[in-house]
C-alpha cells in the first residue's frame, strides 16, 4: 500500500468523533473526575519564596491534627543521581525531575512544591498545610534569562558548570549549556552580503495554558503494587517516572490514562503523581490530588523567556547569503531549555550556504519549562521571520516573493546536519500568494503580516491492538492519550485497511497493563506513529481474515485476496466460492482457528517534517495601542489529512495560541520574584471575541514515510503567529516590533517613542 | 460545625445533599452529587468550565455557594440530552469537530444553549461575545462559533416548519 493510492473510502471523511458523546454530555471521565472509596485528599505546600535554603520543615502539628493520615517531604522519594538517562525526546535527568516535584535543600522558585499532606477532608487538608512549618533562608533571585548570565548573578545550582564549551568552566554558573549548529563559513557568507539585517528580540515566557489543572488518584497497596489514573500525555511516561523517583519496578505500577483536557506539552512530565504514591504508600489510603489554577501557573510549564539576536545577510536581488541566531532561553529552575530547538528549527525554512547558531541554556527562579507545542521553534522564528519581512522592506521586494526565492526543498542541508525528505514548504508558499487574502485591499491603520514555520515531527515507539469481535465489529487498542480527537483518526486508519464501516471500529485508550509501550502523545507523533501501527496491525488482521477464508474454502492462503471488506477467492473461473464478509469470517473464527486479532509495536521512522505559512491582518488603534486580529488565514503541509476537520482544528488551536503568545499573555513577576498574574483573569488568554475566524488551507504532500502519507500536523501552527502578528502590526504602525507580548501599552509605547525618535 | 442540609431541584429532579458552608455549588456537585461533568479550570469564574444555569440564569457554579441553591433551580450537562436524545447544540459540537481535549465542552454547551434560548438568530460578533466568559485553548473558537451559528440555524429551520 503506497502513497500512489489516492482514493480512500474513510481517510479524508469526516465521521463524528468516537468519544463526541461522552464529551458533549459530561461523561467523559477526565483526572478529577475519577472518585475511589476511601479516598483521601491530598494537599501540596509550596514556597512563597522564589530562591531559598529549607533549613528545616517541622511537620510534626500538622502530623497530629485529627484526620490527617500522612505528611510526605523530599525525603519521601528516593534521592537519585544526577546522571542523564536516555529514552523519550530529549535525555531526562531524574535528579532533577525528583527536585522539581519536590524541593530538596533549597526552593528555587515561588510555588515549588516542599511538602505534601493527606487528609481526610479538604478543609482538614488545608488547615493541617497551614500547621507546616518550615525555616527558610531567603537567598537573592534572578528572573530574567540576560540577568541570569551575568557574572555574579545569584546562583541557583552550586554545581553546574556549562557544558558544550572547551574548557568546561572550573566555577559555577546559571548557563547550563550552549550548543551551537554551523554550515559553511559564517564570516564569508556575511562577506558575501549586500545587506545585512542584524536585530535583538524578545519574548516572555507563556503557560500551555490548558483548562484542565493536573489532576492524580493514586492507591498504593500492602504487597507494594500501586494504580495511578491521571491525565497525562503518556501513561507510560508516568509509569516510568513514577518507578525512578519512588524507587519501584515499572512492573508494580499500572497508570489507567483518563481523559486529558490539554496538554500542549505541558503534561509530558510528573508533578502531582509522585507524591500522591508516598502519601498513599503512607496512609494506606487511595489519594487524590487536584492543583489550583495558581498552582499551575506557578510550579507547572511554562515556556521559556527568551533572548533571540538574528543576522541575515543578502544579496540585493533578494538571495540569502547568511544567516546567525543567538538564542538565549530561561530554562527555569533546572536545565533544558528548548533553546537547541530553536537552533535547529529557526533557519530551516530557507536555504542558507553559511548559517550559525549558538543556544544558550540558562536556569533562573522560575517554574522548570516544560515543553509547549513545537518547544523552542516560535521564538527563533519570531526572530528570523521578523528579520525577513524588515530585509523584504529594505529590498522593495514581496514577502512572500522573497521566502520563495530562498524556500528549504526536499533534500536541502538543514543547519543541524539532516538532509530534509521530502517537504511541502514551497506548495504552502504558492498556497499564500493565491489566496484571496493575500490580494485583499487593507484599510486605514491596517497590515498584513506574512510569517513560516518548520517543526520536524516524530515517530518513535508505538504499540496498537485490533481484536475483531464475534459480530465483525473490530476493536482497535492503542497506547497514546487522545489530545485533539486521534481515537478517530486511528478507527478511520483501521477501517480504511479493514474495509470496514468506520462505525463499526471501536477505539480504545489501553493503560499501561493493556497494551504494549508507546511513547507519550508529542512531537506530532499519535497520527503519524501510532497510526502506523495502527495499519499494521490492521494488515496483520487481514492477513489472519485470509488464512480463515482460506481454510472455509479449503484452499491455499495465497489463494486469497482482501478486498472491500470481504475475502476473494482467486482461483480462476472458480465461482463456488463467494466472497465472505470480514464479519462472515468473524462468526466462523471458533471453527477456523480461535479469535482473530491483531498486535504489531513498531519504531516508527520515516516522520514527514511539516512546514506552514500564516497570514495575519491587524488594525492597530493610534489611541490606545489595541491591535485586533481582523483576518488570519494558516496554511500548512499536512501531508494526508485522515479527518480534515480535526487538523483544520490544529491550525485554529495553534494559530490562535501564537496569537496570545504575541498579543497578551506573560509572565509577570514582583521585585521578590513572585508571579503576580497566577490566574486567567490577569494572564490573559484570547477568548471568543478577541478573535476573526481562522481560515486554514490543508497543502497536502504525502510523507513516503506513512503508509497514507501522513505528516504530524499539531506543532507547526504555533510556529509563525508570532512573527505574523507582530509583522503585520509593523507593517500597519510603520514601527518595526522586537518585543512581546504586543499589549495596548507597550505598542502605544513603541508608537511614541518613534514619534519622538521621528 | 454541622453540615446544612440543603433542598433543591437539579435538572428537572428533586435533589438534597449536605454541604459545608465554604463548599461552592462546583464542589456539591462535584464532590457529594456525582454530577463531574461541570469541570473547574480556574475556581475564579474566569474560565466557564463549570457553567451551569442557576433558575435560568448563566453562572459559573464556582462562584456560587451550595448552599445557595437551596429553592432553586439549577441545569447542568447532565441535564442538557433528553434521555439518550442529544440537544441540537450538543449533536453540532460533534458535526463542526468544536472539541479537541473536550474539558470545556460542557461549558460551552451550557453557555451556548443559553444563548439560543435568548436569541435564536444571533450575529457571529453576538455569539462570540456572548461566549467570551469561556476558555478554549485547544479550538481557536472558530469551529465553536460555526457549531453555535449552524445551530441555530438549524433550530429556525425547525421553528419555521414546526
Amino acid at each position: 500500500m503506497g502513497n500512489e493510492q489516492n482514493t480512500f473510502r474513510v481517510v479524508g471523511t469526516r465521521p463524528v468523533r468516537p468519544d463526541g458523546v461522552d464529551k458533549v454530555t459530561g461523561r467523559a471521565e477526565f483526572g478529577a473526575d475519577h472518585q475511589l472509596p476511601g479516598m483521601l485528599v491530598g494537599v501540596v505546600v509550596r514556597s512563597p519564596h522564589a530562591h531559598a535554603r529549607i533549613k528545616s520543615i517541622d511537620v510534626s502539628a500538622a502530623r497530629a491534627v485529627p484526620g490527617v493520615l500522612a505528611v510526605v517531604t523530599a525525603a519521601d522519594l528516593v534521592d537519585l543521581p544526577s546522571e542523564l538517562s536516555s529514552g523519550g525526546e530529549a535525555p531526562i535527568n531524574f535528579r532533577h525531575v525528583s527536585h522539581n516535584v519536590i524541593a530538596r535543600d533549597k526552593a528555587l522558585y515561588e510555588g515549588h512544591a516542599v511538602a505534601a499532606l493527606a487528609a481526610t477532608s479538604t478543609a482538614i487538608a488545608a488547615a493541617a498545610a497551614a500547621l507546616i512549618k518550615v525555616d527558610y533562608e531567603v537567598l537573592p533571585h534572578v528572573i530574567d534569562v540576560l540577568e541570569a548570565m551575568r557574572e555574579g548573578a545569584p546562583l541557583l545550582h552550586p554545581d553546574l558548570f556549562t557544558t558544550g564549551v572547551t574548557p568546561t568552566p572550573t566555577t559555577a554558573s546559571n548557563v547550563a549549556g550552549v550548543t551551537e549548529f554551523a554550515l559553511g563559513d559564517i564570516a564569508k557568507g556575511f562577506a558575501e552580503a549586500e545587506v545585512i539585517i542584524e536585530r535583538e528580540y524578545t519574548t516572555q515566557p507563556v503557560h500551555q495554558g490548558y483548562i484542565e489543572p493536573h489532576a492524580v488518584t493514586a492507591t498504593f497497596g500492602a504487597d507494594g503494587t500501586a494504580s495511578v489514573w491521571c491525565s497525562s500525555q503518556g501513561q507510560f511516561m508516568v509509569r516510568e517516572f513514577c518507578a525512578k523517583l519512588m524507587g519501584m519496578d515499572i512492573g508494580q505500577i499500572r497508570v489507567i490514562p483518563l481523559e486529558i483536557g490539554g496538554g500542549f506539552g505541558g503534561k509530558t512530565t510528573v508533578y502531582l503523581e509522585p507524591l500522591a504514591l508516598a502519601l498513599s504508600r503512607q496512609s494506606g489510603r487511595p489519594v487524590k490530588m487536584v492543583m489550583s489554577r495558581g498552582d499551575v501557573f506557578k510550579a507547572t510549564g511554562p515556556t521559556s523567556g527568551t533572548h533571540v539576536k538574528i543576522k541575515l545577510g543578502a544579496k540585493r536581488d533578494g538571495t540569502f547569503t547568511a544567516g546567525e541566531m543567538t538564542l538565549k532561553y530561561q530554562a527555569g529552575a533546572y536545565p533544558g531549555s528548548p533553546a537547541f530547538l530553536g537552533g535547529m528549527t529557526g533557519l530551516t525554512p530557507y536555504l542558507f550556504e553559511h548559517a550559525k547558531a549558538t543556544c544558550y541554556d540558562v536556569v533562573s527562579n522560575r517554574p522548570k519549562s516544560a515543553a509547549y507545542r513545537a518547544p523552542g521553534a516560535p521564538m527563533a522564528a519570531f526572530g528570523v521571520e521578523s528579520a525577513i519581512d524588515e530585509l523584504a522592506q529594505q529590498l522593495n521586494i514581496d514577502p512572500l516573493e522573497l521566502r520563495l526565492k530562498n524556500a528549504a526543498t526536499t533534500g536541502m542541508r538543514t543547519l543541524y546536519g539532516a538532509k530534509l525528505p521530502v517537504v511541502g514548504y514551497v506548495e504552502t508558499l504558492e498556497a499564500a500568494k493565491a489566496h484571496p487574502h493575500y490580494s485583499a485591499p487593507l484599510g486605514p491603520n491596517q497590515g498584513r503580516g506574512i510569517a513560516s514555520g518548520f517543526w520536524f515531527n516524530i515517530g518513535g515507539p508505538s504499540s496498537a491492538a485490533i481484536h475483531v469481535n464475534e459480530d465483525g465489529t473490530v476493536e482497535v487498542v492503542t497506547g497514546n492519550p487522545d489530545i485533539g480527537g486521534s481515537r478517530a483518526s486511528m478507527a478511520m486508519m483501521a477501517a480504511e485497511v479493514l474495509g470496514i464501516d468506520f462505525a463499526h471500529v471501536k477505539p480504545t485508550i489501553g493503560d499501561t497493563a493493556q497494551i504494549a509501550y508507546s511513547f507519550l502523545t508529542g512531537g506530532s507523533r499519535v497520527t503519524f506513529a501510532t497510526g502506523k501501527a495502527v495499519i499494521e496491525a490492521a494488515e496483520a488482521t487481514v492477513l489472519q481474515l485470509c488464512g480463515r477464508a482460506a481454510k472455509m474454502w479449503k484452499v491455499e492462503p495465497y489463494e486469497v485476496e482482501w478486498r472491500a471488506g470481504s475475502a476473494h477467492c482467486t482461483r480462476v473461473d472458480d465461482t463456488t466460492r463467494a466472497p465472505v464478509t470480514l464479519a462472515e469470517i468473524a462468526h466462523q473464527a471458533g471453527r477456523t482457528g480461535g479469535p482473530i486479532s491483531g498486535n504489531v509495536s513498531i519504531n516508527a521512522a520515516g516522520a514527514g517534517p511539516g512546514f506552514g505559512t500564516h497570514l495575519c491582518d491587524v488594525e492597530v488603534d493610534p489611541e490606545t495601542g489595541s491591535v485586533k486580529i481582523i483576518r488570519y488565514t494558516a496554511i500548512q503541509d499536512v501531508g494526508r489529512a485522515i479527518h480534515p476537520a480535526y487538523v483544520e482544528g490544529q491550525l485554529q488551536g495553534g494559530a490562535v495560541q501564537g496569537i496570545g503568545w504575541a498579543l497578551n499573555e506573560a509572565y509577570l513577576y514582583d521585585e521578590k520574584g513572585c508571579l503576580l498574574n497566577s490566574g486567567f483573569l490577569d494572564y490573559r488568554m484570547p477568548v471568543a471575541s478577541d478573535l476573526p475566524m481562522i481560515d486554514t488551507v490543508l497543502v497536502e504532500v504525502p510523507n513516503p514515510g506513512h503508509p497514507f502519507g501522513v505528516r504530524g500536523v499539531g506543532e507547526v501552527p504555533i510556529v509563525p503567529p508570532l512573527a505574523a502578528v507582530a509583522n503585520a502590526v509593523s507593517r500597519a504602525t510603520g514601527v518595526r516590533m522586537t518585543d512581546l507580548p504586543l499589549s495596548p501599552p507597550h505598542v502605544l509605547a513603541q508608537l511614541d517613542r518613534a514619534k519622538t525618535a521621528g | 460545625m454541622a453540615k446544612h442540609h440543603i433542598q433543591t431541584t437539579i435538572n428537572g429532579e428533586p435533589a438534597e445533599f449536605l454541604c459545608e458552608t465554604q463548599q461552592t455549588l462546583l464542589d456539591v456537585l462535584r464532590d457529594e452529587l456525582d454530577l463531574t461533568g461541570s469541570k473547574e479550570g480556574c475556581g475564579t469564574g474566569d474560565c466557564g468550565a463549570c457553567s451551569v444555569l442557576l433558575d435560568g440564569r448563566l453562572v459559573c457554579a464556582c462562584l456560587v455557594l451550595g448552599v445557595e441553591a437551596a429553592g432553586h433551580e439549577i441545569s447542568t450537562i447532565e441535564g442538557v440530552a433528553q434521555g439518550n436524545v442529544l440537544h441540537p447544540l450538543q449533536q453540532a459540537f460533534l458535526n463542526e469537530a468544536a472539541l479537541q481535549c473536550g474539558i470545556c465542552t460542557p461549558g460551552f454547551i451550557i453557555a451556548g444553549k443559553a444563548l439560543l434560548e435568548r436569541n435564536l438568530n444571533p450575529t457571529e460578533t453576538e455569539v462570540r461575545y456572548w461566549l467570551a466568559g469561556n476558555l478554549c485553548r485547544c479550538t481557536g473558537y472558530d469551529k465553536i462559533v460555526r457549531a453555535v451559528m449552524n445551530c441555530a440555524a438549524q433550530m429556525r429551520e425547525e421553528a419555521s416548519h414546526g
